[in-house]
């Protein structure tokens, strides 16, 4: 096992650890730490934070990449192609793919095949998958007790995992007030508590419970079907998690710098400044973004297969699309921010506080790093993550017209993409699209509760 | 104007109003008893937070959302005000009472014209239609004597100037012919002159048209004035209720005299301390021929067309440890000259020497930035003056650090607690942030804050226009002792003459970026030599003159 670490893993994990830090500097000032307690005593604001952690947990765990070890390679499809944490889970999912398509929990294929009769002629008829329902002796009567059966054990084997992790939570809860852990549980129980606790737990008992059951089944069946070449539909959905999220933060690394910089530049400094600046985004906001994005992508496809020796591994190409998008992607969207910020400056710059700094004698970048910055932090904590569900699904429309992250990237908008034509077949073959509708929407809906509850609470003309 | 009548018009009884905050009510107007006689003028006078707003928003069913009624009656003519349908309140809004707010800028609709906002109120409560209500727009915007009112039918609110937005909604507020005006702070916005204008006119529509008024202002001066009763209304209560020369000859309760007594008046230059006058004192600061234009741009290029005179060829000396007010209306261009002469806006032609050293001509901008400490400024409105993400002795502190940056972590602190002590505060106001404070001791840390860098010179712009009449008080006396103390000399910009008349030295007159009158502060109150001057003084109420 060589561990090795892809451009967008390491820029990832670089922007966890600076979200971090910025947390740990927001613990230590009252004034941020108020609004955010306001945050977390909202409900639907920590269902969501709760949802959006198990899918931040599911990203990290699919970020961390090796090679797997040479022994092993004679197993796995391409013995150098680079896999992650999460592959390697979910070893089975990944590697059991039937033909082509097959419904969800099915035991038969989707098409008719010619099949050969123990009399040696031939059958038109469904053949068996490989995988899905294999163990089963005769489907037809066993296939519904058994998806029962093998549901209840799964729920009860992830309500198991919930009374752990809500015991220890508990626990937690309980030595950090010094309480009795009877009391606390308790109190939990009935809601009581500053923060939902009771809304969380039961999230996550939700998640659980149904990870649990999804987890037992796909060992016999395939969850979410298989797609044209067979494989399997959940696997693909939970890879696409990483990918989204690595489009709703990465953008942002590209975007906050220069909406920043040349924001707080432009208003601060007005001048010769704020006209560089605003006539370089307002050029940049006439020129269809669509057509900036297809532009860079083919660039980079263009870059990549005259430079073919450098890009080795069909991963590693994959990852610098990814990349590139995110990086692209960003540069089209940091002139709304920007002209947030300008603005908020232009206003701040006026005011008493700002000019007196200036009578006290404060340089220029002391008055933009003291006041400015701290006041007009709340858009910008406000615009980031409002911006992060628009990104995801921003992926999703431009895998669709092609110009998204590379084919081979498992991705919603690419599952939406091949979705196009599977749904024109008849009968339709819908589990795709569904499958990609259902984690997408959760994802973004949970990001828009959330950005929500954030806005309401740091948006000073909503406060009070 | 026949003083209470037999039947009241308007009577509250017992009337509380409380706002929910966080699941508990807070009371602001706590059992307030009075009544307004038909014709009568009724002054409600209280500091901010009193509130006298509140009443005046309960008794027209128009307090904000967590706003409540909690107990009490109001009788309009007989009539419970509070048992009345909302559909039936719309019919009293407006038509039996009229209101005038404080802030004109934001009352009128900006994107309506004068005539139709005026027209609006005549269609909604079917007083007038088409062609009559044209016409009775352009009589009302004659009685309240806006000149040209044919041109102001069509005009729209940002092409008039704030004394015209007032007279417009006055007439607005008598287009219903209400028989009770409310007036709240109707001036409170406005300058001197245009402040004597408005009460003029309200004085004569209300003896014309026989109208109640029910007057609340912050400003005895005004009381006197207009008013045939007096209320003051201290937390919630009226703590004195009495006819206007009653109070003002025999104020009974204590709170009565305590503001009456605050009041700054034009006859405290009288016994002023002209003790310094013996030797001539030392110039600090001396400005001549001082000009700040700023440019007027135009069409794609921005050129420059035009200029505007902000400060039109001003010159001043300021003697060392001694106060010169710098007086004018708002618009003559005295805070453009006060910024500009701590070089916070440049200044296009003109000499600024700053004890003997010639400050306008730019040197390196260390070398600018060093000259800065023997002057700082003090702001007008304590809350924008501080940025509210800051701790209150990391603002104080913050000059120490860019000018003296060789001053250590422990003597800083000691400093800051040393200055807040002496600005009155307790040293551990050092920890909290400012919105923790009331707008008196925000303005003691903004004194800090410039009084932390040793300087020798203080502009005050308008450090107390912001504050209630005790609290002014306070902030003025605090300022004569750091003088006496520290030796320190403040341009005082203000336009309060009252304000002038108690801590000033020497008054400069500023009008349209011109200085037209200037002198030693009795001379100038008492015996104004230039009209302008003499206009401003006939503008102040009689009562502040006493």
């Amino acid at each position: 096992m060589i561990p090795t670490l892809f451009w967008t893993d390491g820029l990832f994990f670089l922007v966890l650890a600076m979200a971090g830090a910025l947390v740990l500097v927001m613990r230590r000032r009252e004034h941020f730490r108020r609004p955010w307690r306001t945050v977390s005593r909202s409900t639907p604001a920590m269902v969501s934070l709760v949802v959006i952690a198990v899918y931040l947990a599911v990203g990290i765990v699919d970020s961390v990449h090796f090679f797997p070890r040479a022994d092993a390679a004679g197993s796995a499809a391409g013995a150098n192609e680079p896999i992650s944490l999460l592959d390697h889970w979910l070893g089975g999912l990944r590697t059991r793919t039937e033909k082509t398509y097959s419904e969800p929990f099915a035991a038969y294929a989707y098409a008719k095949e010619h099949l050969p009769t123990a009399d040696g002629g031939q059958r038109w008829d469904y053949p068996r998958l490989t995988y899905g329902g294999a163990h089963l002796v005769d489907p037809e009567s066993e296939r519904v007790r058994d998806i029962a059966v093998t549901g209840v054990r799964g729920a009860g084997q992830g309500g198991l995992m919930w009374l752990i992790a809500a015991a220890g939570i508990a626990a937690l809860i309980a030595r950090s007030r010094r309480e009795p852990i009877g009391r606390v549980v308790h109190r939990v129980a009935r809601g009581q508590t500053p923060l939902p606790w009771r809304a969380m737990l039961l999230t996550l008992l939700l998640l659980c419970v149904g990870g649990g059951a999804i987890a037992e089944w796909s060992a016999h069946y395939h969850v979410f079907g298989t797609d044209k070449v067979g494989a399997d539909v959940l696997y693909q959905t939970i890879k696409s998690i990483r990918t989204g999220l690595l489009i709703g933060t990465l953008t942002t690394f590209v975007t906050l710098p220069l909406a920043l910089v040349l924001g707080l530049a432009a208003g601060y400094f007005r001048g010769w400044a704020d006209d560089l600046i605003q006539y370089l985004y307002t050029t940049l906001n006439s020129i269809p973004h669509v057509l900036l994005i297809a532009a860079a992508i083919l660039l980079t496809q263009v870059y990549m297969a005259k430079h073919e020796e450098a890009f080795a591994s069909l991963a590693l190409r994959a990852d610098l699309r990814l990349l590139f998008l995110c990086l692209i992607l960003g540069l089209t969207n940091w002139t709304g921010l920007c002209r947030l910020l300008r603005a908020e400056t232009l206003k701040l710059r006026e005011l008493e506080y700002v000019q007196a700094a200036r009578a006290l004698g404060v340089r220029d970048h002391g008055i933009l790093l003291r006041h400015i910055l701290p006041n007009v932090f709340h858009i910008v904590l406000i615009s980031v993550v409002l911006d992060f569900s628009g990104l995801v699904l921003a992926e999703a429309v431009l895998s669709y017209i092609n110009i998204g992250v590379d084919p081979t990237t498992e991705s919603w908008g690419n599952m939406i993409n091949s979705a196009r034509l599977e749904l024109a077949r008849e009968p339709p073959v819908w589990w795709s699209l569904a499958a990609a509708f259902v984690f997408m929407f959760t994802l973004v809906l949970a990001a828009n509760l959330f950005a929500d509850a954030v806005r309401d609470a740091l948006d000073p003309r909503r406060a009070e | 104007m026949t003083g209470a009548a037999s039947v009241p018009l308007l009577q509250v009884a017992n009337l509380r109003t409380g706002f929910l905050q966080g699941g508990e009510v807070v009371r602001a107007v706590d059992g307030v008893d009075f009544h307004v006689g038909a014709g009568e003028t009724f002054a409600l006078v209280g500091e901010s937070g009193s509130g006298k707003s509140v009443t005046a928003l309960s008794v027209l069913r128009l307090l904000p959302q967590n706003g409540r009624i909690l107990s009490g009656s109001v009788a309009l003519a007989g009539e419970d005000l509070l048992q009345l349908p909302e559909l039936m309140m719309g019919r009293v809004r407006g038509r039996r009472i009229g209101v005038i707010f404080q802030d004109p800028q934001t009352s009128l609709n900006p994107v309506l014209t004068v005539g139709t906002q005026i027209g609006e109120v005549l269609a909604w409560h079917g007083l007038r239609r088409g062609r009559a209500a044209a016409d009775r727009t352009l009589e009302l915007l004659e009685q309240v004597g806006l000149p040209e009112p044919r041109r102001a039918v069509s005009a729209y609110p940002h092409q008039l100037s704030g004394g015209m937005r007032q007279r417009v909604m006055i007439a607005i507020a008598l287009a219903g012919e209400p028989e009770l005006l409310i007036a709240d702070e109707p001036t409170t916005a406005l300058d001197v002159t245009l402040q004597a204008q408005i009460l003029a006119v309200l004085k004569t529509l209300q003896c014309d048209l026989g109208m109640a008024l029910w007057l609340i202002t912050h400003d005895l001066g005004i009381v006197a004035e207009m008013a045939d009763r007096v209320a003051v209304m201290q937390s919630g209560r009226i703590v004195e209720t009495a006819d206007c020369k009653r109070f003002f000859a025999r104020p009974e309760h204590p709170y009565s005299r305590q503001l009456l007594e605050r009041l700054p008046r034009l006859s405290a230059c009288r016994n002023h301390r002209d003790a310094g006058g013996d030797a001539p004192p030392l110039t600090l600061l001396e400005v001549r021929d001082f000009k700040v234009y700023y440019p007027v741009r135009k069409g794609v290029f921005q050129r420059v067309v035009d200029q505007v005179r902000a400060v039109d060829g001003v010159s001043l000396e300021l003697p060392r440890g001694r106060t010169l007010a710098l007086v004018g209306e708002s618009g003559c261009g005295k805070t453009t000259l006060g910024k500009a002469l701590l070089r916070l806006i440049d200044h296009n032609e003109g000499e600024l020497r700053y004890d003997g050293v010639n400050l306008s001509r730019p040197g390196s901008d260390d070398a600018q930035r060093r000259l800065r400490a023997p002057m700082q400024i003090v702001f007008q409105d304590p809350f924008s003056a501080m940025n509210p993400r800051m701790l209150v002795g990391d603002i104080i502190e913050e000059g120490l650090r860019a000018l003296r940056p060789e001053i250590g972590h422990d003597s800083r602190r000691e400093r800051v607690e040393t200055l807040l002590v002496s600005v009155g505060l307790p040293p551990d106001a050092r920890i909290r942030y400012p919105h923790e404070f009331s707008g008196g001791q925000r303005q003691r840390i903004c004194i800090a804050r410039a009084l932390a860098v040793e300087p020798r010179l203080l502009v005050c712009d308008e450090p107390t226009s912001a504050l209630d009449v005790s609290v002014q008080a306070q902030i003025l006396a605090l300022l004569v002792d750091l003088q006496r103390r520290l030796g320190l000399s403040y341009l005082f910009i203000t336009h309060d003459l009252g304000v002038v008349a108690e801590i000033a030295h020497e008054v400069a007159v500023m009008y349209q970026g011109r200085i037209v009158e200037q002198g030693p502060t009795a001379q100038v109150l008492l015996a104004p030599a230039h009209p302008y001057t003499r206009r401003l003084l006939a503008a102040v109420p009689k009562l502040r003159c006493g």
